[in-house]
Parts: C-alpha cells; structure tokens; sequence
C-alpha cells in the first residue's frame, strides 16, 4: 500500500514539478503533447503485458486500455489537426517517457503473478498520477474550450479505468 | 353476412389489435460515460436501440446473461426483445456504467 501511493505521488510529483520547473502553466500545445504522449505510454505497458500474462482478467483489462487511450488519442489527433496546433515536446512529455521506459524495462524483467501484480499495482499508481495532473494541471492550465472538453472526457475514462485497476490489483493479492 | 351496424365495431376491433401488438423501438443513448434513461420499459417484442455517441466502445451486458450487445463509437446497435423480466445490465468495459430495463410480456 505504501509503496504503491508512495509511487503515485512521486509519478505525479515529477509531473507538476517538471512543468513548473519551467515557471508557467503548460500551454494548450505542451498540454496537448503531455495527454498524447500519457496515452501512448499506457497503450505501450498494456501491449507488454498483452504479451506476457496468461491471466484473464489482466488480459481484459490490458485490451479496455489499448482500446480507451487509442480512442483519446485518435481524438486528440484530430482535434491538434482541426486546430493547427503542432504539439510541442516539453519537459514533462520527456520525463514522463524516460520514467514509463524504465519500467517497461523492469516488468520485463518479471513473470507470471509476479508481472501480473506489478502491472497491476502500476497500472492504479499510474492512472492516479494522470488523473491528478489533469485534475489539478492539465485541465485547469487549457485555454481551448475543445482541448478542455476532451481532457475532462479523458479524466472520466481513466478515472474508470483507476478503479477497474484497484479491482484487478486487489484480486490478484 | 353482418348486420351494417356492426362493421365499424369489427374495424375498430381490428385496427385496436393490430395497434396493440404493433412493437415499438425505445432508444437508450450511452453518452459521456452514461447510459440514459437509466431505467427504461418495454414489452417483449419491443425494440431497443442503443445510440453510442462516445468516441469509445461500450456493451450493453445482462448481468442475468440473457443478451451482451457490443456498440462501436458512434454507433446505434438494435436488439429485438424476446424475453421478459427485469434485467440489470452494464458496460463490460466501463462496469460503472448500469442501467436497468425492466421487459413486460
């Protein structure tokens, strides 16, 4: 439990501090770039465990991921496409990538229930982070009505998603 | 032969029936993560037609078994009903998504 909230808040520690590092709200191209590539980094962990569990549920929950966050994103493209907004990589973007590829590393490392158990407690640690930042970053920073209108869609989903993780955790132990 | 009297009786009889057993097509939207009306009624042979207007996949999944509908984005997937009872029934994917249709005979 400890290391599990302790991973949460370090995640979203390195999110908002990253950003504010830079001394400003993150714009709505820097916004667009950090949801995009939150996205793409939970599509990437559940096509790792696509391929490495055996077990029912976390094979369900990897597909409800691959599924959720392309969906976002398709639409986050079309969106950045209608608004001829170019998405800018930022510090948070790149910090938030080094972290996801560490732990792609470290998972790959494991097998059976323990991968199981790790991707799971990952998975809530993970969408926690994301729910926070946009809670209390990302959707209150965005100027673009259409931008903050999709990343509010986005909290609602991964919220779910958040807790559909717990669930999965909590029947593994 | 009938008596003249009695054909608008029959008539009316007739065209009461066929209006009766005449099924009827109720539509359930899954909008924004929420399915609505949250609880609906239909009587068997009914129709119900959900309209997905969310960028995401959902189902419409009886928890008793008897029906598990799978809606593409932006789609309108219909189900013809054959069964009566009341059924509680969610989304596979978004489990916080329920409902309750209750089916009459």
């Amino acid at each position: 439990m400890f290391v599990r909230l302790s991973a949460a808040i370090a995640a979203f520690g390195l999110l908002s501090s990253a950003v504010l590092a830079q001394g400003a709200k993150p714009t709505d191209p820097q916004i667009a770039h950090i949801a995009y590539t939150a996205g793409v980094i939970d599509i990437a962990a559940a096509k790792q465990a696509l391929a490495k569990t055996s077990n029912k549920e976390i094979k369900a929950f990897a597909e409800d991921m691959v599924r959720d966050h392309e969906a976002v994103n398709k639409q986050a493209l079309d969106l950045v496409k209608k608004l001829k907004v170019t998405p800018e990589d930022n510090d948070t973007s790149r910090s938030l990538s080094k972290n996801a590829a560490d732990k792609l590393a470290e998972l790959a490392k494991l097998k059976g229930a323990e991968f199981d158990k790790a991707y799971a407690a990952n998975e809530v640690a993970y969408h926690k982070a994301v729910d926070g930042a946009l809670e209390t970053l990302l959707i209150p920073s965005a100027t673009n009505a259409e931008l903050k209108s999709l990343l509010q869609t986005g909290l609602k989903i991964f919220q779910g998603h958040e807790q559909h993780a717990e669930h999965v955790a909590a029947a593994l132990k | 032969m009938m008596p003249r009297s009695t054909l608008p009786i029959v008539a009316v009889l007739v065209f009461g029936m066929s209006f009766s057993v005449h099924a009827e097509t109720i539509q359930i939207s899954m909008e924004n993560l929420v399915i609505s009306p949250a609880e609906a009624t239909a009587k068997v042979g009914d129709t119900i037609e959900w309209i997905n207007k969310d960028i995401f996949a959902h189902t419409a999944t009886a928890r008793s078994g008897d029906w598990d509908v799978t809606m593409p984005p932006k789609k309108t997937i219909t189900l013809v009903l054959k069964k009566a009872g009341t059924i509680d029934y969610y989304c596979r994917f978004h489990p916080n998504m329920k409902a309750t249709l209750t089916v009459t005979p």
